[in-house]
């Protein structure tokens, strides 16, 4: 019956099998690509299969590499901390660079806490900057923020003109709020930690008393010479973290670009003080404004609570597409699968941080991913009433979703692209899955769904009822 | 079967309007539950090995400057507290008061400062207003084949509006929620609102192309009925991609978990809502202003 049917046709016939070995090679790489893919989600089962092979039959073939998940800290638990930098006191063109010390600094803190995977990032929020730190995994959240908060901060500042001192005196008398913020004795300068080279712990011949030196940089040399030059027989006061530590008087100039430190210290506080002025003096002060630390257990139960959820909303959704769209529904929902695989590795390779809400879009996008081979089978079945092979109905349905299908997703894909660009942190995620998931699903719904199903469906054209 | 969907379209702009003004006059009366994320704040999630009474907690915290201090309980001897937002110190020294009651373990603690919300309530507006700007000049170089009876700019303007809508409902059924069950406005609804965006532009953009294709393939001068039958032509499709985008929802919700559980519930509500609007709202301004452009 089908043979006589296909007999006008003879004159096709070449670029019919032509077009049957397009779908054969179509299909082996969805199948090929499939297996790596898959692999690369799961690796246990290659690695099973390979091992089970060289055991046997010794190919010396490798096992499949592994590359994890990246989960956000609400999923995997961790700290997640925002600091604000004052940058009042650095020129414009300085800001940069100060900032950028900053995060070296606080990385190397970080890094001394044992945090594997720790992110600092520097953020630029309407006038102000902020420091954003991400420390997965961390339990101790308290010894955490201290460890970063308590990074000296070292400045010196010079002896105020005495008019001066006396007119912030008398308007903090007066109770004037701007003048109670200062200090009326000394004047911030220039120099702060951001110009140490080094500094270390010694002690005085005579006194025995221990004492911090301090050795500056090219820049920071520069910089002392001028201010002892400028204050002979003046004060010139040591700052750490706000407080004045040293205040000894400038007796000459100091063109050496060394400095010490001689306050009332114990040895053990002088020796800490110099570990920590050499792992890094902040450049300008930071301020916590947000905390948010997420205990590991609860990230857990939420990631199994929107995966079991996944799997049951998949299931439904593989019914509905098969009670609705019968063998068709039945490829849709393997293309469907293929979909998932196809996003999670992609989700590995990038790789994307999955959050709470990245998983919550995925799993939405399941729903829409299906949209495309929906607006494809309701064409076909447009096409078939006006009898059409279905073959043929297959082809003009996917011709006519198409414009539907890339307006509709072109302007999902804008409004993602919007959120990517625009958005912060957790928006951004949010925003990345939506992007991955449209381009995905678009390829799936319309290449792989429909080579499978003319690949199984070849030339049962009688029997079109199962199909659609 | 036939729907007539423009034939009753007084009944859709009563029933949207209405819905418009109920949800203005929420907001103003009752206003957004903003959660910590946009106004600052702190919420700490600790269980006890014997959970105290509420009220202990309260006075146990009361020497702390707190503002008000609201205590939930959850399963498992655990609470929620939230209140103003605290340094790492007052943080560290109620967790040595709270342990003083009963050994607490702590599951979570966020401590927001005010301007980072302030900063996030400004750019969520922004960032709504941007995509529906790019939204509208997107549709309208899509379309830009339709001249008749009305242009592809004001098919752009159609889907913005009847996108406030979606986005306004919803946020009518927040409002409430946060009224009577004290659901929080936080980062999580945003990002639920910006799908609901996302899921419903695709929703009236392939209606919006069924008729853009009657309309091109037919030139017929009936525009009403052109857009009646592009809807009943695309309705199959509505529900089915409906169906099954809110079966993945409702499984979330109701296996999902306290986060995303009211994340799951904006975007049943908006999907609803958004193709809702598509049927019946969208299309019925499309040929009120067709018709009105003819006369």
């Amino acid at each position: 019956m089908a043979f006589i049917k296909n007999q006008p046709a003879v004159h096709k016939t070449g670029h019919a099998v032509k077009q049957k070995n397009k779908i054969r090679l179509v299909v082996l790489g969805i199948f090929v690509f499939v297996i790596l893919a898959g692999s690369l989600i799961y690796p246990k089962t290659w690695d099973d299969a390979v091992g089970w092979l060289n055991n046997n039959i010794h190919l010396g073939l490798p096992t499949f590499f592994k590359v994890p998940f990246k989960l956000g800290l609400d999923l995997q638990g961790g700290t997640h901390l925002i600091y604000l930098a004052d940058l009042s006191s650095i020129g414009e063109a300085d800001r940069d660079g100060s900032l950028s010390g900053i995060r070296d600094v606080i990385e190397r803190r970080v890094n001394m806490f044992g945090v594997s995977e720790a992110i600092v990032q520097i953020n630029k929020a309407e006038d102000s900057y902020r420091l954003i730190v991400d420390l997965p995994g961390v339990k101790d959240t308290h010894e955490a923020i201290k460890m970063i908060g308590e990074t000296p901060y070292l400045e010196f500042k010079e002896e105020r003109t005495v008019e001066e001192t006396d007119a912030i005196l008398k308007a903090q008398e007066a109770g004037d709020a701007n003048a109670l913020l200062l200090d009326p004795y000394f004047v911030s300068t220039q120099l702060t930690g951001r110009f140490l080279k080094n500094s270390q712990l010694s002690f005085d011949q005579t006194t025995m008393q221990p004492y911090v030196t301090l050795d500056f940089n090219d820049e920071g040399t520069k910089l002392f010479a001028e201010l002892t030059k400028k204050n002979i027989g003046k004060k010139l006061a040591i700052y750490l973290d706000g407080a004045p530590i040293s205040v000894p008087t400038v007796n000459e100039e100091i063109p050496s670009g060394k400095a010490q430190i001689s306050g009332q210290f114990t040895q053990k506080e002088a020796k800490q003080l110099a570990e920590r002025l050499n792992a890094g003096a902040l450049p300008v002060p930071i301020n916590l404004v947000s905390q948010q630390n997420i205990e590991a257990s609860l990230g857990q139960e939420s990631l199994n609570q929107s995966l079991k959820a996944g799997i049951i909303g998949f299931l439904i959704i593989f019914l509905f597409m098969i009670v609705f769209y019968r063998l068709s529904g039945l490829f849709a929902s393997i293309s469907l699968v293929i979909y998932i695989i196809a996003l999670l590795s992609v989700f590995k390779l990038v790789p994307v941080t999955l959050t709470l809400a990245g998983i919550a879009g995925f799993l939405l996008s399941m729903g829409m991913a299906v949209d495309a081979n929906i607006l494809i089978f309701s064409r076909t079945k447009e096409e078939l009433k006006q009898g059409r092979h279905f073959s043929d109905a297959l082809d003009n349905g996917v011709k006519k979703a198409w414009p539907s299908i890339r307006d509709g997703n072109f302007t999902t894909i804008l409004v993602g692209i919007i959120l990517f660009l625009f958005g912060t942190g957790f928006v951004k995620g949010f925003a990345l899955t939506l992007i991955l998931g449209n381009v995905i699903s678009m390829f799936s719904a319309i290449v792989i769904t429909n080579y499978l199903i003319k690949f199984f469906s070849g030339s049962k054209e009688g029997r079109k009822k199962i199909w659609l | 079967m036939n729907i007539g969907f423009v034939k009753y379209h007084k009944l859709n702009y009563f029933f949207a309007i209405v819905l418009v003004l109920a949800t203005i006059g929420c907001l103003i009366i009752f206003g957004l539950n903003l959660g910590i994320d946009f106004l600052g704040g702190t919420l700490w999630e600790v269980t006890f090995e014997n959970r105290p009474t509420n009220a202990v907690i309260q006075e146990k915290l009361n020497s702390f400057d707190l503002g008000e201090i609201v205590v939930q309980p959850t399963d498992n001897n655990g609470v929620i507290l939230r209140f103003k937002d605290v340094n790492e110190d007052t943080h560290q020294q109620m967790v040595s008061e709270l342990n003083k009651i009963s050994p607490i373990q702590e599951k979570r603690f966020e401590s927001i400062g005010p301007t980072i919300g302030n900063e996030l309530k400004n750019k969520t507006i922004a960032l709504t207003i941007i995509s529906l700007g790019s939204l509208l000049t997107y549709i309208a170089i899509s379309f830009r084949k339709l001249k008749w009876p009305i242009a592809s700019w004001q098919y752009g303007i159609v889907s913005i509006v009847t996108l406030l809508l979606d986005l306004l409902v919803t946020l009518l059924v927040l409002v409430l929620l946060g009224k009577f069950y004290n659901v929080q406005f936080n980062i999580a609804i945003v990002a639920a609102l910006l799908t609901i965006l996302g899921y419903t532009i695709n929703d009236k953009v392939i209606v919006f192309d069924r008729v853009r294709e009657n309309v091109l393939k037919e030139r017929s001068s009936n525009f009403a009925e052109t857009v009646d039958k592009s809807l009943n032509q695309i309705l199959g499709r509505s529900l089915s991609t409906g169906a099954c985008t809110l079966i993945v929802l409702f499984v979330l919700f109701l296996m999902g978990g306290e986060t995303l559980k009211y994340f799951s519930l904006t975007l049943i509500v908006g999907i609803i809502v958004g193709t809702y609007t598509s049927l019946f709202v969208a299309s019925s301004i499309l040929v009120s202003w067709g018709l009105k452009g003819k006369n």
